[in-house]
């Protein structure tokens, strides 16, 4: 192809679509994608649903304040992010499927399953706006809270018995300390701001708290993975506590958010939100399926 | 004689068509067995959206080229660092205005470094030199590139970051 006209760059393709970013075929090609025979696997299903689920989930949330945020470096930054998210939810949606082995692809499984399918955890699908209710500080609070913990989970991962989810996760590492500085540095500035951004700061932090708990409950599916989201706790603390400090802020005390029955996001058990964010992630598929443009 | 590395080696990329895919460490292997190519690929960011239409334009060129049997795989492991970017690529990246990154190394063992203000390396603005220069927002028009801007001659330009 060349690029000597950028129109020429538009219509001389060989692929139907106009240009990169539609018409996605499949996200591992030429992957190496043996199973470990030392893993269950519909235990690696469930987990690569969750990680797949927190990523594609959030990347929606963060998909939203494209053309909201409060000024234009945030809306690509926060479109940066969140297309980062999606590279990672399509590598690991792909893998879920693949070893399920009943031909879901990454499609069927981001537009086509129903919210007690999803396996995300509540902390991604809250609302932290931009709209009702919500606020950019919150929506930093969330994202310094999700990344920080990421980090951490991804670490653990790096040596797992899949090949795939553990080069996701060394892959991912280096995106999300990306998304966690730039959280980070929001926090600062607003917490350590006016009275103003650091009482909106302030909220922000106390509305994403309660959803923290989640994070380090270890699901049945980690545990018979022999992973524990519990051990890294102290790392996660840490962190949030230096960037907390340089903010001027504390740690919000409240009551962890209440579980169903003992369940939660990775139950597919979810929040009011769930719902209202999946119609509009699901709709034009399941309207046109397969529509591309 | 043209072989097929040197084919796959000239296809550029989708979204710096200043670089080829070789000059941005992109294209990891070639290999050439019966007229079958085999070509291996590790993607920049996960979202990279023009990670697809780098495997199409060297299944294109290579075809272009006489190989019919062209497969292209994608490794994810090692993940690509700027680290991969030749010396060529960072020379025509400075050429087209952009600052190449600097170099990162090996990423040290243990925790992940939490950076709480603007990095302070020092990005020299690839118009004119100076060594002021400032970061204006980390993220940029693609997911490889944040957008900074020189304190002497008062340019914006774009700055490959490290990853």
């Amino acid at each position: 192809m060349s690029f000597d006209n950028a129109y020429e760059s538009l219509i001389d393709h060989e692929d139907t679509h106009w240009a990169f970013g539609t018409g996605f075929s499949e996200a591992l090609p030429g992957v190496d994608r043996a199973i470990p025979s030392d893993v269950d696997s519909a235990d690696l299903v469930a987990y690569c649903l969750m990680l797949g689920d927190d990523a594609l989930v959030l990347s929606q949330r963060l998909a939203e304040w494209c053309s909201r945020a409060p000024e234009l470096e945030e809306d690509v930054a926060l479109a940066n992010i969140a297309l980062d998210l999606l590279g990672q939810a399509r590598l690991l949606l792909t893998r879920a499927g693949e070893v399920e082995g009943c031909g879901r692809d990454e499609d069927a499984l981001a537009y086509l399953r129903d919210e007690r399918d999803f396996r995300n955890v509540h902390l991604a699908e809250i609302e932290c706006g931009p709209f009702a209710g919500g606020d950019f500080a919150t929506t930093m609070a969330r994202l310094l809270v999700f990344s920080t913990w990421k980090i951490a989970q991804y670490s653990s991962l790096l040596g797992f018995a899949d090949p795939v989810v553990a080069a996701v996760a060394a892959k991912g590492l280096k995106e999300l300390a990306y998304h966690r500085d730039h959280a980070a540095q929001w926090v600062v500035r607003l917490g350590d701001g006016t009275d103003e951004s650091h009482r909106r700061m302030r909220a922000g932090l106390a509305r994403v708290w309660p959803f923290v708990e989640e994070l380090f409950a270890a699901h049945p599916v980690e545990q018979r993975l022999g992973l524990d989201p519990a051990g890294y706790r102290a790392e996660f603390d840490s962190v949030i506590d230096t960037v907390l400090s340089a903010a001027g802020l504390e740690r919000p005390t409240s009551v962890p958010a209440a579980r169903v029955n003992g369940r939660a996001g990775r139950d597919g058990v979810h929040t009011e939100a769930m719902g209202y964010l999946l119609a509009e992630l699901q709709h034009l598929h399941r309207s046109l399926p397969g529509a591309t443009w | 004689m043209v072989t097929a590395l040197d084919v796959a080696s000239a296809v550029r990329d989708p979204e710096l068509p200043v670089l080829t895919l070789a000059d941005l460490g992109v294209l990891r292997e070639v290999v050439e067995e019966d007229g079958r190519v085999l070509v291996t690929i590790t993607p920049t960011y996960s979202g990279c959206p023009a990670v697809e239409e780098m495997g199409a334009d060297l299944k294109r060129s290579l075809r272009a080229a006489g190989y019919a049997e062209v497969e292209v795989r994608t490794s994810l492991s090692p993940a690509w660092t700027t680290d991969w970017i030749s010396d060529e690529g960072r020379r025509k990246l400075a050429e087209a205005g952009i600052a190449p990154p600097s170099r990162v190394g090996p990423r040290a063992v243990g925790p992940v470094p939490l950076t709480l203000t603007p990095p302070s390396a020092r990005v020299a603005c690839p118009r004119c030199g100076s060594p002021r220069t400032e970061e204006l927002s980390r993220f940029g028009s693609t997911a490889c590139k944040a957008l900074r801007r020189c304190l002497d001659c008062a340019e914006p330009f774009e700055h490959i970051k490290e990853i």
